[in-house]
């Protein structure tokens, strides 16, 4: 078209040459058609070229929009109109309708009559078994025995060759509560971690990421001590989300010990719940320092069953499937 | 050592011996969906491709097949029955094995895919950012604290009540006025403090005093509340406070001149 033939002249010499010849006539005559834009133009050189020229004018003008605004704004004082506020992917987040409301009275009845009301009642008391995938290697061992030292009450179990459905009548019957299943690959933990709530609870896949043992945390404390820590659950708020987040909670007692002055936490961010573990101390009212003990990994829920652990016949309340849910980049489920 | 293509060798080698083609009088055993069978090639079948292979299905019982097996191939060479029997024995043993896996529990192989685990990854490091996890913990924390989860095991009511105080001063007034107000006080306490001090101890001491004023102005609450626990003790005991930091200095050199200004205050 006329673009490319304006251009030809340019075309034939080297690039330096273009660059030269190129800014100056063009400045003068601003004569595309209308319908002309860069990425009609079939040769590479001339493409790049002409791109790099329109970011460099685009960034030129958004400056001189900012100089102008931060002009008006100091010429009208007080009374300018307050900063835009930048937009996030939170802010940007889809309205999820399963939100939760704090005052929403289904789901205060719901959790009072959920698998984990005993626990939040404080008739139970958490019992805890970690096991591993068959032959566990040493990070995974390494890590099972931290996450045991981190949850109160946990016991550690390897499993040479038992199957997951008959390991779990023995757990009910010696009286855990919980089971957790570590799934490793090419010796780290990697692909799942199972948590099963045992009497006929919920049991939730996770996918477990960037796991970093004690010794790999920089500027760690000592030992995470035998007291019991506190739990923070922080934005958990669908029902999906709620719903996970007492799981979660009901792996630790219920009454902390504050004299221990650890932290146990589970925030949710865009569907990935990071795990962190604490010490903390407060200098003053309004400052609080923050050391951190403890193993520190990364879950993203995989799926969600109303029964215990049963790959094949159990009541899915969630899969994460992917072409459904992934679609969206600002969609979040938990 | 070549290897045998056919698929009715006996022994998987390419010898003139263990060829299915080269021997005009052969025998093999096949398994066929977990059962075994012999096939036998005779010289008289060899113009009828179709009917080349003999089959015969053997029996699952190990022993009986066998027998079977030299039933069938009696009178045949020595070395084409013993290499059935062997390969009899060990299509048996992985039979074996394949029904005892199954019974197990299978390991399923599930295919990563590069495209997703990358873009997981990438949404995991830019969630973290995100997070901010230290600033939320803290904040967490810290509303506890206010909310009383920790009831009387920290010791800060004090600078509660105070914060309570300044809070309702700036509640009643404007904030330009209320810090001003702040302000004077705080200098209005800072010059009792000095001269007070500057009266009753030592130059050396009073350029302590000096500095450590000095030190509590770049530091904003903590100083008021310093101070206001510093004029409570001030009031109370008029000179212990400070005094009591510098103990050892004092009490050699100033008990004499303590024993006045108490008086006249």
């Amino acid at each position: 078209g006329s673009g490319s033939g304006s251009m030809v002249g340019d075309g034939s010499c080297p690039v330096g040459s273009v660059a030269e010849d190129g800014g100056p006539s063009v400045s003068e005559r601003v004569l595309f058609p209308p319908t002309f834009s860069v990425s009609e133009i079939k040769n590479k050189q001339r493409r790049h070229f002409m791109f790099l020229r329109w970011k460099q004018q685009q960034r030129k003008e958004k400056l001189a929009a900012k100089k102008k605004r931060r002009k008006e704004r100091e010429a009208l004082g007080d009374k300018a109109p307050p900063k835009a506020i930048p937009k996030t992917i939170e802010n940007q987040r889809v309205y999820d309708e399963t939100t939760v409301d704090p005052n929403d009275e289904e789901v205060a009845f719901d959790e009072a009559t959920d698998e984990f009301a005993p626990y939040f009642n404080r008739q139970t008391v958490p019992k805890i078994l970690i096991t591993t995938s068959d032959r566990p290697r040493g990070r995974t061992v390494r890590f099972c025995e931290q996450l045991s030292t981190v949850i109160p009450n946990s016991h550690v179990y390897y499993r040479r060759g038992l199957a997951l459905k008959k390991v779990i009548p023995q757990c009910i019957a010696r009286d855990f509560t919980d089971l957790i299943v570590i799934n490793e690959d090419r010796k780290i933990p990697n692909n799942g971690l199972v948590l099963s709530h045992l009497p006929d609870g919920p049991t939730a896949h996770f996918r477990m990421s960037s796991v970093r043992l004690r010794k790999e945390i920089k500027r760690k404390g000592k030992e995470p001590t035998a007291h019991v820590p506190e739990v923070i659950l922080n934005n958990f708020t669908t029902r999906l989300g709620h719903s996970v987040g007492r799981m979660l909670a009901s792996l630790f007692p219920h009454d902390p010990q504050f004299i221990g002055r650890q932290v146990a936490t589970f925030h949710n961010q865009r569907d990935y719940i990071f795990f962190r573990f604490h010490r903390y101390i407060f200098k003053s009212e309004k400052k609080v320092g923050i050391q951190e003990l403890g193993p520190r990994f990364t879950l993203k829920l995989r799926s969600l069953q109303k029964g215990t652990f049963d790959s094949k016949f159990g009541e899915y309340e969630w899969i994460h499937k992917r072409r459904e849910m992934d679609t969206s980049r600002r969609k979040f489920h938990l | 050592q070549n290897f045998c293509r056919n698929e009715y060798n006996l022994t998987g080698l390419c010898n003139r011996s263990s060829c299915p083609l080269a021997n005009s009088q052969y025998a093999t055993i096949r398994e066929e969906k977990g059962r075994c069978y012999l096939y036998m090639k005779a010289i008289e079948r060899a113009p009828f491709p179709r009917r080349l292979w003999e089959r015969v299905l053997l029996n699952k019982n190990y022993e009986k097949a066998l027998e079977q097996i030299d039933e069938n191939l009696i009178y045949w060479p020595r070395f084409i029955r013993h290499k059935c029997k062997q390969r009899f024995t060990k299509i048996t043993q992985y039979l074996i094995r394949i029904r005892k896996l199954t019974l197990k529990r299978q390991r399923k192989l599930v295919p990563l895919r590069r495209k997703i685990e990358r873009r997981e990854k990438r949404r995991e490091e830019k969630a973290l950012i995100a997070a901010q996890l230290d600033n939320a913990i803290e904040k967490e924390l810290l509303e506890r604290l206010k909310q009383d989860t920790y009831g009387d095991i920290y010791n800060f009511p004090i600078h509660a009540f105070d914060k309570a105080l300044q809070q309702q001063d700036a509640e009643s007034e404007s904030e330009s006025d209320a810090e001003k107000e702040e302000e004077d006080e705080e200098d209005m306490d800072k010059r009792e403090f000095v001269e007070a001090d500057d009266s009753d101890l030592s130059d050396f001491e009073d350029m302590d005093k000096l500095e450590t004023s000095s030190e509590e102005e770049q530091e904003e609450e903590e100083e008021v509340e310093k101070q206001a626990s510093h004029s409570k003790s001030k009031g109370k005991t008029p000179l212990k406070g400070p005094a009591r930091r510098k103990r050892p200095y004092i009490e050699i050199e100033y008990e004499e001149e303590t024993e006045p200004t108490t008086k006249t205050k």
